[in-house]
């Protein structure tokens, strides 16, 4: 019993060393941020990507403080930050393949689409229309390798 | 505490006053059993379970492969035909396959390797088996309000469009994802908390680590399919405009989310069929396996890299072109660790004094079924051989030798092989060794064949077919009779054996693992005391083949 | 709900029924049998519960690759839906949100610390605050929700807005914006109903330093719905 008892009420002294006044800071410094991010966005850093980009990171910095002291990954068993970031990796990954296939992309509806919003993507669908998109990236890459 | 390990007979004494958990007087009644949090009743509850999925799955293929005796509309309509290969296809992945190995056999087998009394979190497994039931009951409910047509992939455009019931179904869907999480969640924190003292990540049976390895990507990716399938779900429900393009939406973007999770997912499928072959191996080639580490650490090489690969079900779907060479190479490198494992399996085999019982025959047909699914794998991961062979038989036939030839035939392996464990019961061995025989066979006559049409051109997902293609396609029928005969001697065979007296020793097959420790069926409580270990598993300087042993 | 329900199958709460094994030491009431030592029962509930916020960030990063692939496809949509969005009220949700972190993560430095229940007292208010503010956020969202239930700006054919600064496809960044949300709200509710289930428990004096697992696990998830919303606040509200 004593030896259990004395590794949990370790982690609790853990805890405990910070304070709760360490949290208080954490939260403080988390508002500040929230009030940059907000200011941040009034401003045109040059591109929406930059805004965006800027925005993220501030997120970014948010959540890596949440995560480090309210979530105790800081003080925790190194696995459950592990874990923690693998996901992220792998969400990293999906998000990273999904955007490079999108962005690489004949697109079958540009972004300065202005036509009404009722009326299909496609001028017509009829069935070339409607494969075409399909087709161009496969066989333009057969022959190359 | 070598004694527990060094000569398991040892134990065997002390076992006359202990209850096994079938016949536990304290656990009695159908009731007992729902409510059970025990790993092994939950393993065994599973097994039933995704045996009747087996069943009802193996009827639609015998079904798809009756119509497809003769050109033309035999007995299905074009539609019926569609309905068909969709359920079977949906039941086999995400009713039996997915949840076979880790779910049954990993449940009962995996915490009785490490030593431990239980998973780390009964109810969760409790829990894990009746959301399972509920999601099975949900995709039969879709069969009788309208039936699927859009095959088990649900590709965009056409599941938002068509009738029937395909918010049923991929509502099924989502559930039983929740099911294959709890059991991941479940098995992971299991090996990092429950190990004996003493088992070090190295001293971990090799089933073990391939259990392991698909808990993680059951984690990372089933999640996934999850929000897919919501998405899938809103589209047809709300329009909301991400899959379809007439409303500004990107079909292709499903198939990256529906295969993100969807090939992993043939990892969940294929690493617990190798875990299986990496213990019936040595068990019966009586030798210390060759390259442990390197075939533990090539099982989260594979579920690593198995995320990375998706891409290459899309080469014919509009992906870009840097995409496809990307996932392409990427494909190629998911091959070394399959093969490091093959060429360690064999290299264990060699010089062994091999006896080959019904498990080591599943494991020797395994090597070649798997080896021949894998390879043609690497022709359909090369981007210009795809583009020809992308929705032939071809792909059709590479699939169901990885998932059938591979993890179908270590299921049938790894059943054999713990059966006397999980009942206490041995079966008729030369029966079983028929049965092996007939489905092999007929797995090769059904599939062999497949890979011809599909190189000369035959579609999947077709009812009917060029007057060419007859007489392949009525061999594969063929075949696959002789494969349902050898399926259903395999079951009455091991079925029987239930009826008849406990009979199996605690250790029939000499095998070195801690589940051979206990008695046949275990104890409610796994083990008598505490098993600890000293030596490193296959080590057979250290393990003396019982007396009794087969 | 159902989340916070799955989140509670992990937890280590009075199971201990009477499958006595003798062990040698000393039982606590929520000592499930099949753990050696309490210590070890925590780190398995951690790594569980570590595991399920795994798939929870899974599940919303599906959205977010959603959003991602559509936002870039449908910029002016987006940039012109979201000016539909008050991102006063946003920012009044994320301070909402940030705040109950902190109460919640007192609640786990009480629960830890208490001994002989001298710090139960802290252990309740700050459970109480949390739901409190988790409270205030779901009365603003309800607030947003109902103004654009009122404006027509729904989600896919539900889109029904017709004003002058209407853009083609703006019903996918509202789309995006229901379900985000929506999921995000789902888990909120969930979180509330979890630490509704703490206070109670906390009242019953269950909680010591000896044993404090739920309040620990339930605050990871707690602090899981806040980090998302961290994100989720400049990608809708902020976009230009």
């Amino acid at each position: 019993m004593s030896t259990h008892t004395d590794t949990l009420d370790h982690s609790g002294e853990h805890t405990h060393e910070h304070g709760w006044k360490g949290y208080l800071y954490i939260l403080l410094i988390l508002l500040l941020l929230t009030v940059i991010t907000v200011g941040a966005a009034q401003v045109n850093f040059g591109s929406s990507t930059a805004n965006v980009v800027i925005a993220m990171t501030i997120a970014t910095i948010k959540a890596s403080l949440v995560a480090l002291f309210f979530m105790h990954l800081k003080d925790d068993k190194p696995i459950n930050g592990l874990i923690f970031v693998s996901t992220l990796l792998f969400l990293a990954v999906f998000l990273g393949f999904c955007l490079v296939d999108a962005d690489s992309r004949w697109d079958t509806r540009p972004a300065t689409y202005k036509g009404p919003l009722d009326q299909p993507a496609l001028p017509s669908l009829n069935v070339d229309a409607a494969a075409a998109p399909a087709k161009p990236a496969a066989p333009a890459v057969a022959p190359k390798h | 505490m070598a004694d527990v390990i060094a000569s398991p007979a040892v134990h065997t004494g002390d076992h006359g006053h202990h209850a096994d958990y079938l016949s536990d007087p304290q656990h009695k009644g159908i009731w007992s059993w729902m409510t059970t949090v025990d790993h092994k009743r939950l393993g065994v509850m599973y097994l039933w379970a995704v045996l009747l999925a087996f069943l009802v799955g193996g009827v639609f293929a015998l079904l798809v492969r009756l119509e497809l005796m003769n050109p033309g509309e035999d007995f299905m309509t074009a539609e019926q035909y569609n309905q068909a290969f969709t359920l079977h296809g949906a039941i086999m992945v995400f009713l039996f396959i997915i949840p076979s190995i880790p779910a049954a056999l990993g449940n009962f087998v995996m915490p009785l390797m490490l030593g431990a009394k239980d998973v780390a979190f009964p109810r969760l497994n409790l829990a894990s088996f009746w959301v399972y039931v509920a999601g099975a009951v949900m995709a039969v409910t879709s069969i009788v309000v309208g039936g699927v047509d859009t095959g088990w992939t649900f590709y965009t455009p056409y599941s938002t469009s068509t009738g029937g019931a395909v918010t049923m179904m991929t509502l099924s869907v989502f559930v039983l994802g929740f099911s294959s999480i709890f059991t991941g969640i479940n098995f992971i924190a299991t090996v990092h908390k429950l190990r004996a003292p003493g088992m070090g990540w190295f001293q971990l049976p090799l089933f073990v680590w391939g259990i392991y390895a698909t808990a993680i990507i059951q984690v990372l990716a089933t999640p996934v399919l999850g929000i897919t399938m919501v998405l899938l779900i809103m589209e047809r429900a709300f329009n909301i405009g991400i899959f379809d393009a007439q409303i500004g939406g990107d079909p292709v973007l499903f198939q990256h989310f529906f295969w993100f999770y969807s090939h992993p997912a043939v990892y969940i499928m294929i690493l617990p069929g190798m875990a299986i072959i990496s213990e019936i191996i040595p068990t019966f080639s009586r030798r210390t396996i060759f390259g442990y580490r390197l075939i533990a650490l090539s099982s989260v090489a594979i579920a690593l890299i198995g995320f990375l690969v998706w891409g290459h079900h899309m080469f014919t779907s509009g992906q870009s072109a840097l995409a496809a060479s990307i996932f392409s190479f990427l494909t190629f490198l998911v091959a070394i660790p399959s093969g490091i494992k093959i060429f360690n399996w064999i290299a264990t085999m060699y010089k062994a004094s091999i006896s080959l019982n019904t498990p080591m025959l599943y494991a020797t047909s395994f090597l070649l079924l798997f080896g021949i699914g894998g390879l043609t794998g690497i022709f359909l991961g090369a981007l210009s051989v795809d583009i020809h062979l992308h929705d032939t038989y071809f792909v059709v036939a590479h699939f169901h030798y990885v998932m059938m030839g591979g993890t179908v035939i270590a299921f049938l392996g790894g059943l054999h092989y713990w059966w006397p464990k999980m009942f206490g019961r041995m079966y008729n061995e030369t029966v079983a060794r028929i049965a092996c025989a007939l489905v092999f066979i007929g797995f090769n006559m059904t599939f062999l064949t497949q890979f011809f049409m599909g190189s000369q051109g035959m579609p999947r997902r077709y009812y009917t077919y060029l007057d060419q293609f007859q007489p392949l396609h009525q061999f594969s029928t063929f075949g696959s009779w002789v494969l349902g005969a050898g399926l259903l001697i395999a079951a009455v065979n091991l079925m029987g054996a239930l009826r008849g007296p406990k009979n199996a020793p605690d250790n029939p097959w000499g095998g070195t693992t801690l589940e051979w420790q206990t008695q046949s069926p275990p104890i409610t409580h796994n083990f008598a005391g505490q098993p600890a270990i000293e030596h490193n598993p296959y080590d057979y300087r250290y393990f003396k083949v019982p007396s009794d042993a087969v | 709900m159902s989340q916070a329900h799955d989140a509670s199958l992990i937890m280590q709460d009075g199971h201990g029924d009477g499958h006595g094994e003798g062990h040698a030491h000393e039982h606590h009431p929520f000592h499930q049998h099949h753990f050696t030592t309490m210590e070890q029962q925590f780190d398995a509930s951690k790594i569980g519960m570590w595991l399920f916020l795994a798939t929870e960030i899974l599940l919303f990063g599906g959205l977010f690759v959603g959003y991602g692939i559509m936002q870039s496809r449908h910029l002016e949509a987006f940039v012109a839906g979201h000016h539909h969005l008050d991102w006063k009220l946003g920012a009044l949700n994320t301070c909402f949100l940030l705040i109950s972190s902190f109460t919640m993560v007192m609640a786990v430095w009480a629960a830890s610390n208490n001994r002989n229940g001298n710090k139960r007292g802290v252990l309740i208010t700050n459970l109480l605050l949390t739901l409190g503010f988790a409270g205030g956020f779901m009365v603003v969202k309800y607030f947003e929700y109902s103004h654009k239930l009122h404006d027509g700006l729904l989600p896919g054919k539900f889109f029904s807005y017709t004003g002058p600064d209407a853009v083609p496809n703006m019903f996918v960044f509202f789309s995006f914006y229901f379900m985000m949300t929506g999921l995000h709200g789902f888990h909120v509710l969930g979180g509330m109903g979890a630490i509704t289930y703490l206070i109670i428990r906390s009242i019953k004096g269950d909680y010591s330093s000896e044993y404090f697992t739920p309040v620990d696990l339930i605050g990871l998830y707690w602090h899981l719905v806040d980090l998302i919303w961290i994100y989720l606040f400049p990608l809708l509200y902020l976009i230009t």
